[in-house]
């Protein structure tokens, strides 16, 4: 049912995936927070093979002036994509995806941003993927959040993200770009770990109201993780080589 | 403070829940008292906040502010006070009242790119921070070595009483403007103390969250002093 015919094992029957890891195992992940001079918060995330930088800006004037708001600040986002992120040149300009991933990552931040303390102000965010490898919606909002409060931007909590999916028939943590291609789905989810509310969640693919719940259950283990990380991340850059009282 | 305590926290993160009363950078969810920013939290008496270490300077009515001359109208200066907002300096404010605008060239008193000392007074949602200059220390400044940290780390500069400032004015012979918008306009006769002075505040700006910070300022202005 569903996915690409392919030569590939993607589960093994010790339950070990194509790039040797568990079902609940996430890829590698770091993540550097102020990486940007000019920027006034930026972070930098590997998540597996993906690369991602985010740059913050703001609050700051909103050009062009009819955009501003003068009850509350408003949040803009760009997610790009590097002619060099993928196999094959992409051609610089804004596609429809990535369109349509600025715009969720924009909605997913936007219930932890506390824009009403700016009114006529826009936060502005930059992100550039440098190179892709599937589930990079999940890193760069993941990446984001981490900007935004190196920016100094109140925030009422941090956005973790990562993704879960069906390979094989089982549900597995961090969906790869193989796994991806050749799976059966594939459900990024945008998570606020202290408030333990959803903020984006996506699903590509077909799942039983069991694997459903099963899906979202997974995925959020997995912002928990990414959470700690993207906490180690503002923790090295403020508080380390003080002590810790 | 002996009954303060003091905590690294990151946004989202539960500082305390209970009848505490929340200050800056934190907001209320149910009981649990959460912080909004990076930075450090304190808990004193009844009441916690989080001192944060990154973000623009927010203007607060009667703060002294260092600022950059952008542009005017025929009217007023705007200025740039390192925040989100431009600061707002109507004529009339320098001229007095009997400012007419055919009569007055506002070019003659401040142009594009000079550097004043203002006190905000009047910031509030609606519109943008009001800045005056009419009083004895503001005005614009005519000498001098523009030096800019983080907002957040001016009161790490000041020091308790004080005494983080004084040590540097002491030890450099510095005339020393400190904007609550984290500019910093250093004066001094000798370069060599303009030099230790700008040496001292980025000192301060890198090491803000450590503790006995006045020391380790000190001993590094004497170090340097033969």
């Amino acid at each position: 049912m569903g996915g690409r015919d392919t030569d590939l094992i993607l589960l093994d029957e010790n339950g070990i995936r194509c790039d040797g890891r568990k079902i609940d195992e996430p890829r590698k992940i770091m993540i550097k927070a102020g990486v940007l001079k000019n920027a006034n918060g930026s972070a930098y995330i590997e998540f597996g093979d993906n690369k991602i930088l985010a740059g913050v800006f703001g609050p700051r004037d909103v050009h062009p002036k009819h955009l501003a708001n003068t009850d509350t600040g408003i949040l803009r986002c760009r997610y790009h994509m590097s002619p060099f992120s993928v196999e094959e040149r992409k051609r610089p300009a804004p596609s429809r995806r990535e369109i349509e991933i600025s715009k969720v990552i924009k909605e997913a931040l936007k219930p932890a941003v506390m824009l009403e303390q700016f009114p006529r102000t826009v936060v502005d965010i930059f992100i550039e993927v440098l190179q892709a490898d599937g589930g990079s919606r999940c890193a760069a909002l993941a990446a984001a959040s981490v900007a935004l409060a190196d920016a100094g931007i109140p925030m009422r909590d941090m956005v973790s993200a990562c993704a879960a999916g069906k390979v094989a028939d089982t549900i597995v943590l961090d969906v790869n770009n193989e796994e991806d291609q050749a799976g059966q789905a594939d459900m990024p989810v945008g998570y606020m770990p202290n408030m333990e509310k959803i903020t984006l969640i996506q699903l590509d693919g077909v799942l039983t109201p069991e694997e459903y719940k099963k899906c979202v259950e997974t995925a959020v283990a997995g912002c928990k993780l990414v959470y700690e990380i993207q906490k180690k991340a503002l923790t090295d850059k403020y508080f380390s080589n003080g002590e810790n009282n | 403070m002996e009954n303060t305590k003091r905590k690294y926290v990151i946004p989202g993160e539960v500082i305390t829940s209970g009848p505490y009363r929340p200050e800056q950078n934190v907001i209320l969810d149910g009981e649990r008292i959460i912080a909004t920013a990076v930075g450090i939290s304190e808990i004193y008496d009844d009441t916690v906040r989080v001192i944060s270490l990154t973000g623009k300077y927010i203007p607060k009515i009667n703060d002294l502010v260092v600022a950059k001359v952008l542009s005017h109208s025929s009217l007023s200066w705007e200025l740039d006070i390192n925040s989100s907002y431009v600061g707002f300096l109507p004529a009339s404010d320098v001229f007095g009242r009997d400012f007419s605008a055919h009569a007055d060239e506002l070019n003659s008193k401040l142009k594009k790119g000079d550097l004043v000392v203002a006190r905000i007074a009047n910031s509030d949602r609606s519109r943008d921070p009001l800045l005056t200059i009419s009083d004895r220390e503001l005005g614009k400044i005519e000498s001098g070595e523009l030096v800019k940290i983080s907002p957040s780390k001016i009161p790490r500069l000041i020091g308790k009483r004080g005494t983080m400032i004084q040590t540097i004015e002491m030890a450099t012979g510095a005339v020393i403007t400190i904007g609550q918008n984290g500019w910093i306009v250093v004066s001094c006769e000798n370069n060599d103390g303009l030099l230790k002075a700008t040496k001292a505040i980025q000192m301060v700006e890198e090491q803000a969250h450590i503790a006995n910070l006045t020391d380790r300022v000190k001993s590094m202005l004497e170090s340097k002093g033969e």
